[in-house]
């Protein structure tokens, strides 16, 4: 079996794998990131996004060999110093959530959309999410959360010029 | 006793479990890690919708290497049956019949999924097809039904349809509808010393799933513990569907002493468990010339799939809501569950009671085309109102009247009749583009119909911390359930929210529960909760009291603190001086609602406690080349009582109208001829995504109207309600439609309409306005 080597969250971790083995197999049960969740297995939920070297994909949708070499966030890396990130502030504070299955992917999705676009508009954000499904919360508070979060990001980046 | 409170109810406070979904550390069962030696389990298929099973050999499947066990319905210690309502119509394992295609034959176990996988396709199945009734026609035509329907009298119809000066009939099919929750179904069982097993399921219904385990496995309820922590989404979903899996994995648990995991994949999930009910409703109805309704006579008829499962509630569920807001001076209700070859269908957030109010919303529009009255004003002349037109079809008295009142009130502040003449305008002025505008309202019934499910349980535990550990009967599934009970706690003993934890529902510290579920779950478990933390105040105060020799009214309670005159203790000192008296710090909580009682064989009672209500107004504009159609803007108007967290029942009215918008709107299942379902997977089936809510959403819950009845802190049940005031957004659609033929012919658009509905409605009304021209 191939083994593979990656920088997850920081830390650079190797194993070996089958090489058809997905990247969100590798991070649920290789390396017990279960903060990725699975929802429908075809790449379609978006409930298993990660970014792999600073662009969010759908870990259901790679192989783990694909991500070789490479820098990978997920849902667990994203709080720094134990502070929660602005968008897990904002999607905690305007209940972005509820079951919280879809959430992980939700944010590790708008945070590559906030990264390339720092003010997005709300049909913009609608439009960005398209491939992430909520079945719980009609999407309100998702996108209200995204927004509260551009505008959180905006502010500290201001105030850190 | 002095009460001085620390407002912890009616507060928004976040989802108890907000922090750690945020960041990726709350655990669903897929999540907790496996311990050692798991087995995966592979779920075989039936292939066909309708066959005798001849021979099923396995031995090729269990000489498979890595294979661990094969289990078939001959390999079932106990009963081969998980029917939620004991018909013994719903196996485990296919018995010598296939009832549907998709149906578990058998199941496969391995240290890896791929193993059991493959091994599963080396079975060898001889068969004999059988004719498979596929159709709500058909099952009809044949006269087998799942269940005995229900009939629903009062007045004379005969007479009533004999009079009324106009009469018309119709009938009206309504779509079903996945859960898609986005998590799947999932157990995991670890098998324990002494015949024990322990089992973490997605379920709303761990009693249920303990029950049933315990039938399957043979051995007594009290050997079979069930956790929830939470739920991934259950919407229904995982009412009496998660038992089947559970079983399976304690099965496999059992068999080989190993842990075993039961997960399915997207397209095994909607294969394998049942979805909201498919409806074909006939109608005959007699009115007057002034929209008053006279006489209404409708069949209900529900494609309930291979089994019972919870059928006949749920049609019961329609029938009771056939009416909606609406009295009918003469009526005749029956509901047909019928039986079909395809997956069983369970309940759905609504529970039958969705395609009731569709079918009395139809009755309405029929009536105001047939008149020519706008519908809204032909809702008004139809209202329940006290003194003489406030009798439902099952004889309960409707005495809320919030339904006539919110309608009012949206009407007015979303401008229906301004809006109503711009729409009017648009539709003058453009030939292609059509608008299209309604005001629907809503009155749910709130109680389990079975009137026995109204109760729950709660058990309290204080530390000699002074820390507090609650379990109540409730699951959580998103709904933001545990928060309000944390929150109803708080506010009895005057405590931080932080020195409460709830822990994972479970059947070893509440005992026989009901599922969490008819919107009932803050109604029942709030009360219990309640009832559990008065016992124990109770107790401290006489403690207190006692030790102080004061009288047990003159001890003030709040904020942390307990006084009486000057003498003054923390709750934390109190709690560690009662322990050392030995006063007991563990009380139980129970409920039952009161007042509700149901004679289903004379379709007489009072199933409800009460009723909630709301009204939306939606406007939507549709492409009449294409049916494409877009929802422009909705206002809601919702009533939740006095709501115990107006955050929590803000997000549920707004995703139970979301999914309810998809139900009928882009949510279509679709079945071959064959009974195969070809909508098993987001590709073929679509739920609302993001870009697909209205373009203005406006919605404003009833403030300051507490519930006339005495429930937890005077709120109201909100699961279920809001996904009905989607039922605005299908009359909308159809009120565009007819404008095509000028609001003279009713479109009969049947959800869900879906942008191919909506062009085919067009089509017709196209042909027939030529047809009126022609004459």
């Amino acid at each position: 079996m191939p083994t593979v080597t990656m920088t997850v969250n920081g830390k650079q971790v190797s194993g070996e794998v089958e090489p058809r083995t997905l990247l969100v197999e590798f991070l649920r049960e290789g390396l017990g990131l279960t903060g990725t969740h699975v929802g429908c297995d075809t790449s379609q939920c978006g409930c298993c996004v990660v970014h792999v070297d600073g662009r969010s994909v759908k870990a259901c949708t790679m192989l783990a060999v694909q991500a070789e070499g490479a820098e990978v966030t997920t849902i667990e890396g994203l709080a720094a110093d134990g502070s929660l990130h602005p968008l897990q502030q904002a999607f905690h504070e305007n209940h972005g959530l509820q079951c919280g299955f879809c959430t992980p992917g939700m944010i590790m999705s708008s945070l590559e959309l906030l990264q390339r676009n720092p003010d997005p508009s709300e049909a913009e954000v609608r439009e960005w999410l398209e491939g992430n499904l909520c079945r719980c919360t009609g999407y309100h508070n998702i996108v209200k959360s995204v927004l509260a979060a551009a505008a959180a990001m905006r502010g500290a980046a201001r105030a850190a010029e | 006793m002095g009460e001085a409170k620390t407002a912890m109810v009616h507060r928004p406070l976040p989802h108890d479990s907000a922090a750690a979904h945020v960041t990726g550390e709350a655990v669903y069962v897929d999540d907790m890690p496996e311990p050692a030696g798991t087995l995966e389990i592979f779920l075989a298929r039936a292939p066909v919708a309708h066959a005798a099973i001849e021979a099923l050999d396995l031995e090729p499947v269990r000489d498979h290497p890595g294979v661990a066990c094969v289990l078939a319905a001959g390999d079932i210690p106990g009963i081969n049956d998980i029917s939620p309502t004991h018909k013994g119509d719903e196996p485990v394992f296919a018995r010598d019949r296939i009832l549907f295609w998709g149906q578990p034959l058998f199941a496969v176990a391995a240290e890896r999924l791929a193993t059991a996988r493959q091994a599963a396709e080396r079975a060898r199945i001889e068969m004999k097809p059988l004719p498979a009734v596929l159709s709500i026609e058909e099952a009809r035509r044949r006269g087998d039904l799942v269940t005995e329907g229900l009939v629903l009298e009062r007045g004379d119809l005969r007479e009533g349809l004999r009079r009324a000066p106009r009469r018309l009939r119709g009938s009206m099919g309504i779509g079903g509808q996945d859960h898609f929750y986005l998590e799947g179904q999932v157990a995991l069982a670890l098998p324990g010393e002494n015949g024990e097993m322990r089992v973490w399921s997605s379920t709303q219904h761990p009693s249920e799933v303990q029950q049933m385990v315990a039938r399957v496995l043979g051995v007594a309820a009290h050997k079979v513990t069930v956790t929830v922590r939470r739920m991934g989404g259950g919407f229904g979903g995982k009412e009496t569907q998660a038992s089947q899996f559970a079983c399976i994995a304690a099965l496999v648990a059992a068999r080989t002493g190993r842990p075993a995991k039961l997960r399915l994949d997207r397209d095994e999930d909607m294969i394998l468990t049942g979805k909201r009910h498919d409806f074909l409703v006939d109608y005959e109805i007699g009115f007057d010339g002034d929209g008053r309704i006279r006489a209404v006579k409708m069949e209900l008829a529900a494609r309930c799939g291979f089994s019972a499962d919870l059928s006949g509630p749920v049609t019961d569920r329609a029938l009771f809501h056939a009416d909606n807001c609406y009295f009918y001076p003469a009526v005749r209700l029956e509901s047909f569950p019928c039986r079909t070859n395809t997956v069983s269908n369970t309940a759905f957030r609504g529970f039958g009671g969705p395609q009731g109010m569709l079918a009395a919303e139809r009755v309405i529009e029929e009536v105001a085309f047939a008149t020519g009255l706008d519908p809204l004003e032909v809702r008004r002349r139809n209202f329940y109102r006290r003194g003489g037109r406030d009798r439902t079809p099952y004889h309960m008295r409707v005495e809320e009247e919030l339904f006539a009142e919110l309608v009012e009130t949206l009407a007015a502040e979303a401008g229906y009749e301004e809006r109503r003449e711009a729409v009017r305008a648009f539709n003058r002025d453009n030939r292609w583009c059509r608008k299209g505008l309604a005001l629907t309202p809503v009155k749910f019934g709130i109680a389990f119909t079975a009137t026995w499910y109204n109760q729950a349980g709660a058990l309290l535990h204080i530390y000699r911390d002074g820390s507090v550990q609650l379990n109540h009967g409730g699951t959580e599934m998103g709904q933001g359930l545990h928060i309000k009970i944390l929150q109803v706690v708080a506010e009895e003993l005057a405590l931080p929210i932080e020195r409460i934890a709830i822990a994972a529902t479970s059947t070893g510290r509440v005992p026989n529960t009901s599922a969490t579920a008819a919107s009932s779950g803050s109604d029942l478990n709030g009360m219990a909760a309640l009832d559990a933390a008065r016992t124990l105040k109770r107790r401290l105060i006489a403690h207190i009291a006692s030790r102080w020799q004061v009288p047990a009214e003159s001890i003030v309670w709040g904020g942390g603190r307990i006084r009486a005159g000057d003498r003054e203790t923390s709750f934390e000192e109190l709690v560690e001086d009662a322990y050392l008296a030995r006063v007991p710090l563990s009380a139980t909580g129970f409920y039952r609602t009161p007042k509700i009682h149901w004679d289903r064989r004379r379709g007489r009672g009072r199933p409800f406690l009460y009723f909630a209500c709301g009204a939306a107004m939606s406007e939507v504009i549709v492409d009449t080349l294409t049916g494409e159609y877009r929802v422009e803007r909705v206002d809601i108007l919702h009533d939740v009582g006095d709501s115990l967290n107006p955050a929590i029942d803000l997000g549920q009215i707004e995703g139970g109208f979301v999914q309810g918008m998809g139900w009928l709107t882009t949510e279509e299942l679709w079945w071959d001829g064959e009974g195969r379902l070809r909508t098993h997977a987001p590709s073929t089936y679509k739920i609302p995504a993001c870009g697909d809510r209205p373009r203005v959403m406006n919605i404003r819950m009833l403030e300051g109207r507490p519930n006339r009845e005495d429930t937890i802190h005077r709120s109201k049940a909100v699961g279920e309600p809001p996904l009905m005031l989607a039922i605005s957004v299908l009359h909308a659609l159809s009120d565009a439609v007819a404008s095509i033929a000028d609001h003279r012919v009713c479109p009969r658009l049947d959800p869900p309409a879906t942008p191919e509905r909506v062009l085919a409605a067009i089509e017709r009304l196209r042909r027939s306005a030529l047809q009126t021209a022609a004459e």
